[in-house]
């Protein structure tokens, strides 16, 4: 019946077949909808023999797994915010679980609390993450705040604690956690130093605390106070609050009875007809029991608006104009001519779309839509997107809620949760296909949407033993093709943590970056194939990372042997060898008998040795090396250095002047310059310089000493191999023009005016130039001219000029 | 003097993007360190973060003092330091227990038209020791600029390094799955060129401007210090030589011998626009000093540089017999008188002239001849080490490695017919002759791919290297630089065909792709912008050539490469100092 809502909301009927009362279980029920873990007769039934069974239920009432509970006396359950189980043992020990109950790991909460044992225990979730907290046998509080990054503390001791309290809590506030407690008639608030006294004189029944996630009230303030009238304390105290409500209140629970509390004086009381286990949510409470699942919350305001017997709200009148509009009747026109009278029909239209998400019942939900669509049409410009949200949204949560997925998200708590985490969920479940219909529904971008599930999927799969690896990478593939943000060997490296190296390697091949397979070959120890791949991905960055796993894997040999190969890592290999160990270039070289690159690294060892006879002994292994290399040039060049040095260390001695690290040609003109000719000639004969050289070095050297006497010597020794030009122009450079002028008449015909130029003697120049007939010769001379005091001999040689033109 | 129907070049992308995104990179690294810091750098790394961040955007992070890498901190250094280093081992073992964090800074942008990863050791690294470190940065390199200026519509290349970088390029490009969005592209086109396709140009001497500055005084990150002997003053001025330079723009692209000239003219029309103040009155006259005077100065100061540097030149060339020197590089790159040009190069090193220019024409001899005889190839090594040190020996190990000083292989020089020949003539004449073949018949590459291309322009009286009419102006219309032919060839021919036997003499290793997501729109301007990458450098000449094309055909190059280079550098890279 349409046009009535009401705070009970019954989500699914429950046919998990149980014949225990919930009572006698250890019950944890995850928020947001989430899966119910079950631990029947945990307590009472202390018989050995009698293995109790770990269940774990979706909301509705389907067994998802099971397993015998084998481990020690469990105390308490609770679920982390990433939907694992936490199994609280009495000894201290935490083992965790999925939700489909395999094992994932185990910790302890410390050795106080083995040796005393949790007598109870508390999970909580903080914006760290997930918190155990604990009361040991010996009344002192443990916890942790979040179990993935694990720190113990013990909290201080409460004064005056003689047995366990009523009741107590976890709150974090300003990220700091602390535990709340009743004791007497007080209430207490430990922190990690103190304990201090929050409220006396809590009334004499000071056995029931809750507290909400956001807490609103001032710290230590009084919020309400109220008589229940029942003797027996609750058995499970909860808020039932709605975000952004002004309503604030408390559900009771106790065997058979129901009651919400709010800060007015009166109080609603429901009777249960069977044991019922209360789960806060963040906009109501849900209620389990035996048999059905319900939802108890504050009617929001938009659904009070429209749903309230005899309601004038925009959005009431607007439902029931669609109504009236689809039986014919013109009353249609009627509700809707009030709400646009108000000019309220945007609202109308809001009212009815944000309702529609708060209803569960998809007749109602259509209904509502029904009407705001048929309000728009009444409306220019009303955006479409809300509109369009909420049909997407209502698609998703009807699907989700639906029997066989079961989670009974309520749009809030939806919308809090945010699509992402709903993914997550839903790829927790195993729920790939629907959780890719999601995505592919509501348009998501493929790398946060299809692909990441695909990739979860695949990960998934590679831990199904029963295929053979070549079926699992195929079926992979298959599914996965080269979809966009999957990484291959993200799912090799699953499959490869699950013990199938094979299929790992299967996988990897389907890994495009051939740089992302590296990583994973070489945890798998083939590193061989890694630097293949490697250097197919063109980062040397990676290359030289696997070159210095193989250097420490493999023996020298082998490594050396793989290098060969590949010649890009050799090459990079090379690189760094040559800055930090230049003996392993040497082996280098020596493995594949590269004598050439041997003796070059002799020839350079050997201008590091500052000592000739350091530098001798190098460039003769040196010379050993390029004999075996046929390197014949090398060696001889070689063999005149090895003279020479020895010839520079006689001369040190002797002339007691450095000759070290000349080269030939240095050391015979310096021996020039200091005058030794004689020994200058010697050197010239013994290495076999070549006359040219001999004379452009003689030459020059004598000129820089000015020994012009010698130098004029030296020119009619014997007939100048380099000619009579270097002489003048030497001498010019020296700025010795009387020298230069001696030898301008021994330069041939073809240079002389160039010669005579150089010397400054332009009448002579000009004479050679007007003999040879030679008109760029004269221009030459010409341009040498100047005006004042060459008018004479310029004329002369224009008429010469003008004299050669005419014929 | 536009000829007709000649379209203007498009105009170049804004480059600054690059330098801000490095920027606000550095920025943001140096903010993951609060507090105060002393920050480390490599020495070649000094002038290139000079452009991207000056020392008082550094300040305003937190930088407290500026070391080089090598040097200890001293007292009252800063509690904490960051390094800002390349990934080289040497450098690296100064530096110990640090966290690393990538600055992902590729690309400086020199000028409007040139971008360089400032790599110089890419070339010795790839083409000496094959070390593949810098291919990635490359491939990143082109990933950034396809991103912001692309989608590039179609790629060309040539080069085993060319090709690597595209392929990893594309691999990149498809793991990132960036899609261009259908953005309009700024840059139509790429090519991708290994410095060994063409090592000839790179060893020329240089004689546009802009490249006479740079193989004389070294233009270093786009800036040149201009010592004394330019300056006429007693102290060093910086000067940034890009297009802002109201004189350098317009000169640096110039035959040498067209500069002077160009100089005085414009120090004549300068005196002219200060010579209007005589007429002025004084309401005139301050509107001069207030609006035209500031510029006027500037120019006039820019232009009494530039004449000393020239003169400088002047100076410096004349003493080395640099006309000698052209002409023999001349006589190589045609072919001629080998054994004159052998000669020359033997006193040039028996005179100890330079060991750097020795070492540049025995490589020229040797890459246009495709070798050394083996007579000269032994002489002119020993005289080398002779002359410079026998540690060359190391040396010519390298230049035998890389290919710019090898050997002509016994037997390669004869064929079967020549054989015959010098079978029947005799001795003296047979040797003659053979001489003659060996340039003819020698695999020499060069020779053929010079043939095939046209490289050496016909000369048919003087070349106006005025008015340029190829880009053999160059050098001096002697030579028309083959990178750049090539890229002339391909971009006309829309890919290799017709190609195919330079391709071979090349070596091979072409490659021209289509992207055909990205829509070919021949209206758009980017299709006639392309971006050509040079591996392992580029030289200012190759710039000015390709400018010169660029105007000719109404399209504009923009030039990325490794590192401006010349042959100096080139050499340098491949001398084996003593350690």
């Amino acid at each position: 019946q349409t046009g009535y809502t009401e705070p009970w909301l019954e989500l699914y009927s429950m046919e998990w077949g149980l014949r225990e009362d919930l009572r006698d279980c250890v019950v944890a029920a995850a928020p947001y909808g989430g899966p119910i873990a079950l631990l029947r007769n945990s307590r009472r039934d202390k018989t050995p023999s009698a293995r109790p069974l770990l269940e774990i239920y979706s909301a509705s009432g389907l067994l998802l797994a099971s397993v015998p509970w084998k481990s020690g006396q469990l105390v308490h359950l609770g679920w982390t915010a990433g939907e694992d189980l936490l199994c609280i043992q009495e000894d201290g020990t935490v083992l965790v679980y999925n939700l489909f109950c395999e094992f994932k790991r185990h910790f302890s909460m410390g050795n106080e609390v083995l040796q005393n044992h949790v007598l109870e225990a508390q999970v909580f979730h903080t914006e760290f993450g997930t918190g155990v907290a604990i009361l040991t046998g010996a009344l002192r509080f443990s916890l942790a705040t979040n179990i993935d990054d694990l720190k113990l503390r013990r909290l201080p001791e409460v004064p005056g604690l003689q047995k366990p309290p009523p009741c107590w809590t976890v709150l974090a506030q300003d990220r700091v956690t602390m535990v709340l407690l009743a004791m007497g008639q007080e209430l207490f608030l430990l922190d990690n130093t103190s304990c201090s006294v929050l409220v006396r004189h809590f009334g004499n029944l000071g056995w029931a605390c809750a507290v909400s996630a956001v807490t609103t009230v001032p710290w230590g303030e009084k919020f309400c106070e109220f008589n229940t009238g029942i003797r027996s304390p609750p058995k499970q105290m909860v808020w039932c609050t709605r975000p952004r409500s002004r309503q604030r209140a408390v559900v009771l629970a106790w065997e058979r009875q129901l009651m919400v509390v709010g800060n007015s004086s009166e109080s609603i009381r429901f009777v249960l007809d069977e044991d019922s286990y209360l789960v806060p949510e963040l906009d109501g409470v849900r209620i389990l029991s035996r048999s059905s699942h319900e939802f108890l919350h504050e009617i929001p305001e938009a659904s009070q608006e429209i749903f309230r017997i005899a309601s004038m709200a925009p959005g009431a009148l607007l439902l029931e104009a669609q109504k009236e509009y689809e039986k014919e009747s013109q009353k249609a026109d009627e509700y809707l001519r009030e709400i646009r009278e108000q000019q309220l029909l945007p609202e109308a239209v809001g009212q009815c779309i944000e309702a529609a998400g708060y209803e569960h019942e998809p007749d109602t939900q259509k209904s509502l839509l029904r009407a705001a669509s048929f309000g728009k049409c009444f409306l220019d410009k009303f955006p479409p997107e809300g509109f369009v949200r909420m049909c997407q949204d209502l698609r998703v949560l009807n699907a989700i809620r639906d029997y066989q997925i079961g989670i009974p998200l309520t749009f809030t708590q939806y919308k809090q949760l945010t699509i992402e985490v709903l993914l997550d969920r839903l790829v927790l479940r195993r729920l790939y296909p629907l959780a890719i219909r999601i995505c592919e529904f509501l348009r998501l971008p493929e790398m946060q949407g299809v692909s990441r599930i695909l990739a979860h999927w695949a990960c998934y799969k590679v831990q199904q033993k029963d295929k053979s690896d070549e079926e699992v990478a195929q079926a992979i593939n298959q599914k996965l093709g080269d979809t966009a943000g999957i990484s291959y060997s993200d799912i090799a490296t699953r499959a490869y943590d699950c013990g199938r190296a094979e299929l790992a390697i299967k996988l990897l091949e389907y890994e495009p970056r051939s740089g992302e397979q590296v990583p994973l070959l070489l945890k798998m120890k083939r590193s061989k194939l890694a630097l293949g791949k490697a250097i197919e991905s063109g980062d040397t960055d990676l290359v030289y990372t696997v070159v210095l796993h193989l250097k420490n894997e493999l023996n020298r040999g082998s490594f050396f042997m793989t290098l060969q190969n590949q010649p890009v890592a050799l090459s990079l290999y090379r690189q760094f060898c040559r800055h930090q160990e230049r003996e392993t270039l040497k082996d280098l070289y020596n493995q594949d008998d590269n004598h050439q690159e041997l003796g070059n690294l002799h020839v350079l060892g050997g201008y590091c040795q500052r000592r000739i006879e350091g530098r001798v002994a190098a460039l003769q292994n040196a010379l050993d090396e390029f004999y075996k290399a046929k390197n014949d040039f090398a060696a001889k060049a070689t063999e005149e250095q090895i003279k020479l040095l020895r010839l520079q260390r006689h001369l040190q001695e002797e002339l007691d002047k450095p000759y070290l690290d000349l080269s030939l040609h240095d050391t015979v003109a310096t021996l020039i310059l200091d005058g030794h000719h004689k020994r200058a000639e010697q050197l010239y004969r013994d290495f076999r310089i070549p006359d040219k050289r001999y004379w452009w070095l003689k030459i020059n050297a004598l000129a820089t000493r000015g020994d012009w006497e010698e130098m004029e010597k030296f020119s009619k020794s014997k007939k100048s191999p380099i000619g009579y030009l270097p002489f003048v122009e030497v001498a010019v450079k020296h700025h010795n023009r009387y020298e230069a002028k001696k030898y301008a008449p021994r330069v041939p015909p073809e240079q002389r005016v160039k010669a005579f130029v150089l010397v400054g003697d332009l009448e002579q120049a000009a004479e050679a130039a007007i003999e040879r007939k030679n008109e760029a010769e004269m221009s030459l001379v010409l341009s040498r001219c100047s005006p004042g005091t060459d008018g004479a001999l310029a004329e002369r040689l224009n008429r010469a000029r003008a004299q050669l033109l005419k014929k | 003097m536009a000829l007709a129907g000649r379209r203007d070049a498009p105009e170049p992308p804004d480059f600054g993007i690059l330098k801000r995104l490095a920027r606000d990179q550095l920025v943001y690294l140096l903010e993951q360190l609060p507090g105060k810091k002393d920050l480390f750098i490599e020495a070649d790394l000094m002038s290139p973060l000079d452009r991207i961040a000056n020392v008082s955007i550094l300040k305003q992070h937190d930088v407290d003092k500026l070391y080089k890498v090598e040097t200890r901190p001293g007292p009252g250094a800063s509690d904490q330091f960051c390094f800002l280093v390349r990934p080289r081992v040497r450098t690296m073992r100064f530096i110990a227990d640090v966290t690393c964090d990538e600055w992902s800074f590729y690309l400086l942008p020199l000028d409007e038209d040139i971008i360089s990863m400032e790599l110089p050791e890419f070339f010795r690294d790839y083409f000496l020791e094959g070390d593949h470190r810098w291919i990635n940065p490359v491939a990143r390199a082109l990933q950034l600029l396809n991103s912001l200026y692309g989608p590039f519509g179609k790629s060309y290349g040539i080069g085993r390094c060319a090709k690597m970088s595209y392929e990893l390029w594309r691999d990149l490009e498809e793991e990132s799955d960036t899609e261009g969005q259908g953005r309009k592209p700024e840059i139509g086109h790429v090519f991708l060129m290994d410095r060994d396709t063409d090592y000839v140009t790179a060893l020329c001497s240089q004689v546009v401007y802009e490249g006479l500055v740079d193989d004389t005084f070294r233009i270093k990150c786009g800036s040149v210090d201009f010592g004394p002997d330019v300056t006429s003053s007693d102290k060093s001025i910086k000067v940034l030589l890009n297009s802002q330079d109201k004189v350098f723009s317009q000169i640096r692209n110039e035959h040498f011998s067209s500069v002077f000239g160009f100089l005085s003219q414009k120090s004549r029309n300068l005196q002219a626009q200060y010579d209007r103040r005589r007429g002025m009155d004084i309401k005139q006259m301050k509107d001069f000093v207030s609006q035209e005077l500031k510029g006027l100065k500037q120019e006039h100061r820019l232009l009494s540089l530039h004449i000393g540097a020239c003169e400088s030149i002047m100076k410096k060339k004349t003493k080395q017999d640099f006309q000698e020197t052209i002409k023999a590089e001349h006589s190589l790159l045609e072919g001629f008188d080998i054994r004159e040009s052998t000669s020359f190069i033997e006193e040039h090193i028996d005179r100890q002239v330079s060991p750097v220019e020795s070492l540049r024409l025995m490589c020229l001899l040797s890459i246009t001849e495709n070798g050394l005889v083996p007579k000269d190839y032994r002489s002119l090594k020993t005289q080398y080490l002779q002359s410079y040190g026998p540690e060359h020996l190391l040396t010519f190990h390298n230049l035998k490695r890389i290919g710019l000083l090898t050997e002509q292989a016994a037997g390669e020089t004869l064929t079967a017919v020549e054989s015959k020949v010098s079978k029947l003539v005799t001795d003296r004449a047979a040797g003659k002759i053979t001489d003659a073949f060996n340039s003819l018949a020698r695999k020499s590459n060069f020779r053929a791919i010079s043939k095939k291309l046209g490289l050496i322009p016909r000369l048919d009286g003087e070349y106006d290297l005025k008015m340029p009419r190829d880009m053999a102006y160059v050098f001096g219309g002697a030579y028309v630089p083959l990178s750049c032919k090539i890229i002339e060839q391909v971009l006309e021919r829309r890919g290799w065909q017709g190609l195919e036997e330079v391709v071979r003499l090349l070596n091979g290793n072409e490659f021209c792709v289509s992207d055909s997501a990205v829509e070919d729109n021949p209206a758009w301007e980017c299709q006639r912008v392309i971006l050509a990458v040079f591996l392992g450098g580029c030289t200012f000449s190759e710039i000015a050539a390709l400018r010169f094309l660029g105007k000719e055909r109404g399209c504009k190059f923009i030039f990325l490469t490794t590192a401006i280079t010349n042959s100096a550098r080139m050499m340098e890279a491949m001398i084996e100092a003593k350690a």
